[in-house]
């Protein structure tokens, strides 16, 4: 808007100038938009990364469970889901026991520690319940079973926490950080920096603890890792419960970006999340984190640059453009097909 | 690590030897019950405060162990249940019914339906043949070409809408844009078709949904044709020889008769060539390609195909309710009829009739219980598919391997 006023202010007078001045001020209004142009983009890169370590996030339990067993977990948003939820009751009954007031940050703490527990507890059993005995079925199968799961996990919440939104509960300012007039609140670094820790880490374990190596082995060739002593059983819980408690994580720290929670954000995150781990190449770790930046990123530049309207369907294109050139995704292996 | 391994080893021998003196029968009554109980109870604990994870630890501890009685006493359970199973057996005078006699039973009951239900069932019965079109439409992508297809509500949208513009803005009546429907929509599945079928399993899967949702999103955003998220009223119901369609009972002869067309051409289709060319590519799809199937043809034609149910079962649709909106689109409604196929069990045509017929009536009934339908709907579909993995009517016929 400023620069729109600037410029119908010059040429208004524009006939008692001369060339050079008009020069001179046309090269300052591009300077100056090019500046505009440039901080909305730094904006909105920043927003879209924040978007993106969430997806991320949610996007490593996916591809977790399905380099592993081969299945879409539909049910994975309700769990994130779940952690948003389960962070927002933490957080009130923290307050109404008067921890919060006695000091902030334990009590975060403890909502981050005990949201985590709790997700990982409800992974660990939905995969008892709902998809162990499935193990040999057709692969159809789990997946009617993952959206049984997802149907009634969020009517439970439903029926339990009312089909309205929740609030966090407003316990703190948020502070806000500006670099060269590029705003950038503290929960965003936050968030930014806690899931940057958290997918290093993850990947650190994979790769150098001994279940780490185990998970990879069994996802390469499950037989041939059972005959060798690796317990698929265990394997597959760890997995579950690793995958649920970042998607815990991701539903905690975006019930507190947001500030509002409702019983259906799973759905619509968990189809997002899912996509990026598509677009990263399934079943790979990196390309997961990749792909869920990568989204978030597209979404909030499309959204402030083309149309905002279209914001979910952004993911889509960017999907099937991605899959046209790279049909295994991103970082994924090309299948070898063996007869 | 060995030295736990021989440790395991003896622990286990110890207690076959304990299982083989009978021993081992008293353990079954040990803590395990409690902390199955004790767990649920506290997942329960935080979304359900104190008192419900308290009552609900007392009644799973006590089922539980009344599961465990009754089943160290199966044995007599089960010969119990035996010997009254023989004693039906013996009384029983019929011959087993022919399927012959149980189809035309069966006809006749449908052909009388609508003189001895009311208006609620009719409607009921309307909505169920709708969806027994979709599913079977959805049964040639996914059951017979075995490929999963979740955006399928896309192709169902194409229909309704095309019929819904086209009778609400050109004036045409339903008989004379059945045809741009269901050719439009036919047209939307080869053009899905084309980039998708360079892909395989779930990358298939993920794209397709991604279309379901760009189809919705459009619909919902482009106001000048679409109306938006208010949709399109006042379609007009279809008029066969001058009769108006709109009243219940007759509209239930015309879905009837939809449904029997397309359960006649499926049935035929699948044991044509094309048919076998489907199941071969579903099956191997390696191995059919050396045998000298055109598998990318074959599958463009089984996307193809199932959109042209899709887009009948849209018009019809839009036509029933005169009214369409965005809404009535959304992925649930795929994952619904994906729900439908699989349930009835993949690729068998009863089945997935019998599987659309569940799965529109059961919120129905359900509807007694109004807010906890979604939840049994969603705990239904985990048992049924831990009990019946292959779908209620699956498994006979040709086997599916993963």
């Amino acid at each position: 808007m400023l620069i729109v006023n600037y410029s119908s202010g010059i040429s208004q007078d524009i006939k008692n100038l001369s060339i050079e001045y008009f020069i001179f001020a046309s090269l300052l209004q591009n300077v100056i938009s090019f500046c505009y142009n440039l901080y909305m983009l730094l904006q909105q890169l920043i927003n879209g990364l924040t978007l993106g370590s969430v997806y991320a996030l949610i996007a490593l339990g996916y591809t977790m469970v399905y380099g592993i067993l081969e299945l879409i977990n539909f049910a994975h948003g309700e769990i994130y889901m779940l952690g948003a939820y389960l962070g927002i009751i933490l957080m009130v009954f923290f307050t109404a026991i008067g921890l919060t007031s006695y000091s902030l940050s334990l009590s975060l703490i403890l909502t981050f520690l005990l949201s985590i527990i709790f997700c990982a507890s409800y992974g660990f059993t939905m995969e008892k319940i709902a998809y162990k005995p499935l193990r040999k079925a057709p692969r159809l199968s789990p997946l009617i079973s993952a959206i049984g799961v997802s149907i009634f996990l969020q009517n439970y919440v439903m029926l339990t926490q009312g089909a309205t939104d929740k609030v966090f509960p407003h316990l703190f300012e948020s502070s806000t950080v500006t670099f060269l007039s590029v705003s950038m609140t503290s929960l965003q670094i936050f968030i930014i920096l806690t899931s940057a820790v958290v997918m290093v880490s993850l990947r650190l374990f994979v790769k150098n603890t001994k279940i780490g190596k185990a998970m990879r082995a069994v996802a390469q060739d499950k037989i041939m890792a059972s005959l060798l002593g690796i317990n698929i059983d265990t394997v597959i819980s760890v997995t579950f419960i690793i995958g649920s408690g970042l998607a815990a994580i991701a539903g905690l720290m975006v019930a507190m970006y947001y500030g509002l929670v409702n019983y259906f954000i799973g759905y619509i995150a968990g189809i997002k999340a899912f996509t990026a781990a598509v677009l990263g190449g399934i079943g790979s770790i990196r390309g997961a984190m990749f792909g869920g930046l990568l989204l978030g990123l597209v979404e909030s530049l499309g959204a402030s640059y083309i149309s905002s309207e279209y914001k979910d369907a952004y993911a889509f294109i960017i999907l099937v453009i991605i899959l046209l050139v790279k049909p295994g995704g991103l970082f994924g292996k090309a299948e070898l097909e063996k007869v | 690590m060995a030295r736990q391994n021989w440790k395991r080893f003896k622990r286990e021998r110890k207690n076959m030897n304990e299982v083989r003196e009978g021993k081992k029968e008293e353990k079954r009554y040990g803590i395990k019950p409690l902390v199955i109980a004790l767990w649920f109870a506290l997942l329960l604990l935080p979304f359900n405060g104190l008192r419900a994870a308290l009552i609900l630890f007392v009644v799973l501890s006590i089922s539980i162990v009344v599961c465990k009685f009754l089943f160290l006493y199966k044995k007599i359970v089960f010969e119990g249940l035996q010997t009254f199973h023989n004693k039906i057996k013996t009384v029983r005078v019929f011959s087993a019914p022919s399927a012959l006699m149980i189809r035309s039973l069966s006809l006749i009951f449908l052909f009388i339906f609508p003189f001895i239900a009311t208006d609620y069932f009719i409607d009921v019965a309307i909505l169920s043949g709708i969806y027994i079109i979709l599913a079977l439409g959805l049964n040639i992508v996914v059951g017979f070409a075995g490929l999963l297809n979740l955006g399928f509500v896309a192709f169902y949208a194409i229909g309704a809408y095309t019929y819904a513009i086209l009778n609400t803005r050109f004036g045409l009546d339903f008989w004379s844009a059945l045809p741009f429907s269901i050719g439009f929509t036919t047209f939307a599945g080869f053009l899905l078709a084309i980039p998708a079928l360079r892909l395989r399993g779930d990358y298939l899967a993920i794209v397709t949904l991604g279309f379901g949702e760009i189809v919705r999103l459009i619909l919902n955003n482009w106001d000048s044709v679409t109306l938006g998220p208010n949709g399109i009223s006042g379609i007009a119901p279809p008029v066969l020889m001058s009769i108006s369609l709109g009243k219940l009972s007759y509209y239930y002869y015309f879905v009837l008769s939809l449904v029997i067309l397309t359960v006649f051409v499926t049935r035929r289709v699948y044991s044509s060539r094309l048919g076998r060319a489907w199941v071969a590519i579903r099956e191997d799809e390696i191995a059919s390609s050396a045998m000298g199937i055109n598998t990318t043809m074959y599958k463009l034609y089984a996307m193809a195909f199932g959109a042209f149910w899709a887009g009948l079962a849209g018009a019809t649709f839009a036509g029933k309710m005169q009214f369409v909106s965005p809404e009535s689109f959304t992925f649930m409604e795929s994952v619904l009829i994906v729900s439908m196929v699989i349930i009835g069990g993949l690729g068998s045509i009863p089945g997935v009739i019998l599987g659309a017929t569940i799965l529109v009536i059961l919120p129905e009934i359900l509807r007694e219980v109004q807010l906890y339908r979604m939840l049994a709907l969603g705990a239904g579909l985990v048992l049924l598919m831990t009990f019946r993995p292959q779908g209620l009517l699956g498994g006979k016929g040709v086997s599916l391997r993963g």
